[in-house]
């Protein structure tokens, strides 16, 4: 397993998941089956899209399925409002990219070292260390989590941010150092005998090296962190400066009957990611895929 | 893989050495500080914001603390508590049920949709990237639309063709309303598992089903005798992700029923946030560490299982 990725990575991301030698021509009632079964996928973000361009006396009507009759945007500006959406989606913008630096920055680092020096005991037994927060839930330390976040003022989405690259900490580590034991010891050694420091070596040879890797634990990091709706629900003090998919429980508590305003924010809330991942469709996969098979 | 190293080691947790004095010279020398440098801050903050708060945690459930003031030892008083609380026995017994049931069902699903894309379709990549769009998508917005579905759509849809005993929302019965969060969640973590089922599918060579089917064999016995074979390392780590994951489950509930009807789908996740609420927060430490130390068992027993058959990660 480990040894496919490196041979992998120079290649056209997602070609690899194509499989060349597996005889017979195209089945086609098969094809037909597997579009059926997406639509158990396409049908909810179709309702979702009819649902949010419907009026409100539609959109109660209970034909989920129809066609908005009429054509009704006007729910996107009041969803706008609601959820003050440029601010909370600029925070839940905000706290993701810091989950990624965060989480990039002390992962790629504390791995490299691991790797390098894991004949000492201090750097393997750190590696056992922060593995082991792979089986520890949020739950678990949510209660002493919110009091921490709360004295150390930390009670906002910076603070969300750090918790979450804290437990995205251990699979990166993982991931990173499954990687780095692929690179040979040999590259950085001719960099070091031509006078090239640690930190010349990290950033010159070893971190370009790490390239798909960095893209893989990005794109890990960066879904766990915009998707999450328990830990800052938890940990953010201040009703004003929450993420995205908190803001959307205004939806199940005041405007009860208006399932158009809800689904206009509920597809302002989904379409960035998903317009995102369709564009660059291919990397992500191949780069989620690396993630799953190292892990 | 390295993954299993970690579950025997996850219920001791070695402290580090403070520096590398104590770190034996091998075959490439001591450590330069710079190495230090590298992984400390890792350590540090790691340490500061989830080592210490497990461990403080861990402390207060054998006290009363209430969440401010002062407290005082009960000794294992929380525990013996925890054994007789009937709402905290239908918590385990709703999120153990719920977490074997959609485990089951996600990977059955996933494992078929791998199966079906790695076969000769068309739109093959097309139909991938359908297949993989929930896992992009905010969990608890997710939940936000089914819970309409399953309250508005789906009882229209049912009276509609005469199933009455669909026509009511099935959010709102207690004997149905944990098949809408099988539903959900299983919706939401397929795609993960069917992108770890599809590199596992990928990396069985293809001469392997040519050579069974000129001896015969149909599709149903490659299946047994190759893929699954095969692929069970991928079908293990499934298992244990997606196990653990669904252990904590809380956004889909949040999103569908909120723990209802009464306590009908409270997770042990929910029980456990109520402790900041309700007053009884060295009692939800306690209902915590038994959760945290079931999750690591049921890893470790996973793991060992596995041992037993043979299967390598």
């Amino acid at each position: 397993m480990t040894a496919t990725a490196p041979a992998l990575a120079g290649r056209a991301p997602g070609r690899e998941l194509r499989r060349p030698s597996r005889g017979g021509r195209t089945s086609w009632p098969l094809t037909v089956a597997l579009a059926l079964c997406s639509l158990t996928v396409l049908a909810p973000l179709y309702v979702t899209v009819t649902m949010a361009f419907k009026t409100s006396e539609q959109s109660v009507d209970g034909n989920a399925f129809a066609l908005p009759a009429p054509f009704n945007p006007a729910s996107f500006a009041e969803a706008w409002q609601l959820t003050r959406f440029p601010v909370s989606f600029g925070i839940s913008v905000g706290v993701a990219a810091l989950t990624v630096a965060l989480t990039l920055l002390l992962s790629s680092l504390a791995s490299y070292a691991i790797v390098r020096y894991w004949s000492h005991r201090f750097f393997r037994w750190s590696f056992v260390y922060l593995l082991a927060s792979m089986f520890l839930p949020f739950p678990v330390i949510a209660l002493t989590e919110i009091k921490l976040t709360a004295l150390t003022g930390l009670d906002n989405p910076l603070g969300v941010a750090i918790l979450h690259a804290m437990f995205q900490l251990a699979f990166s580590v993982l991931l990173f150092s499954a990687y780095l034991r692929s690179i040979p010891v040999e590259l950085e050694e001719s960099a070091r005998i031509d006078g090239a420091t640690t930190w010349q070596v990290f950033w010159r040879i070893i971190l370009p090296l790490l390239g798909p890797m960095i893209a893989t634990v990005g794109i890990f990091a960066f879904l766990a962190s915009w998707n999450d709706f328990m830990l800052p629900s938890m940990i953010v003090s201040d009703p004003t400066l929450q993420v995205l998919p908190v803001v959307q429980n205004i939806f199940q508590s005041q405007f009860g009957t208006n399932y158009n305003v809800a689904f206009a924010s509920y597809l302002m809330a989904m379409a960035p990611t998903i317009v995102v991942y369709l564009i660059a469709q291919r990397w992500v996969i191949s780069g989620i895929t690396q993630g799953a098979v190292k892990s | 893989m390295t993954a299993t190293t970690t579950p025997s080691t996850a219920t001791r947790v070695p402290a580090p050495a403070p520096d590398g004095t104590t770190a034996r010279r091998r075959r490439r020398g001591r450590p330069e500080p710079i190495a230090y440098v590298f992984l400390v801050p890792a350590l540090l903050v790691f340490t500061v914001f989830v080592v210490i708060p497990a461990l403080v945690g861990i402390f207060y459930s054998f006290t009363d603390y209430v969440g401010f003031g002062g407290w005082s030892f009960l000794g294992l008083r929380n525990y013996v508590a925890l054994l007789g609380d009937p709402g905290i026995r239908e918590a385990y017994g709703f999120t153990l049920g719920f977490a074997v049931v959609t485990v089951v069902v996600a990977q059955v699903i996933a494992l078929t949709l791998a199966i079906g894309l790695s076969k000769r379709i068309r739109f093959a990549a097309g139909l991938r990237a359908i297949f993989v769009i929930p896992m992009v998508v905010s969990g608890i917005v997710v939940a936000y639309v089914f819970s309409f579905l399953f309250s508005n759509t789906l009882p229209a849809f049912a009276s509609a063709v005469g199933l009455d005993p669909l026509s009511q929302s099935i959010l709102g019965n207690p004997d149905l309303a944990w098949l809408a969060i099988v539903v959900v969640s299983a919706w939401q973590t397929i795609p993960g598992a069917l992108l770890v089922y599809t590199a596992g599918l990928t990396s069985i060579p293809g001469d392997l089903y040519e050579a069974s089917s000129l001896d015969g064999a149909g599709p149903w016995r490659q299946f047994r005798s190759i893929t699954l074979p095969l692929i069970a390392g991928f079908v293990l780590i499934n298992t244990i992700l997606g196990i653990k994951g669904y252990l904590g489950v809380y956004d889909v509930i949040v999103g569908l029923t909120g723990g209802g009807p009464g306590n009908a789908t409270s997770s042990v996740a929910m029980t456990i946030f109520g402790g900041f609420t309700g007053g009884d927060y060295a009692y939800q430490m306690a209902n915590a560490t038994v959760f945290f130390v079931i999750t690591v068992l049921i890893s470790v027993l996973q793991l060992v299982v596995s041992r037993g058959r043979n299967i390598r990660l």
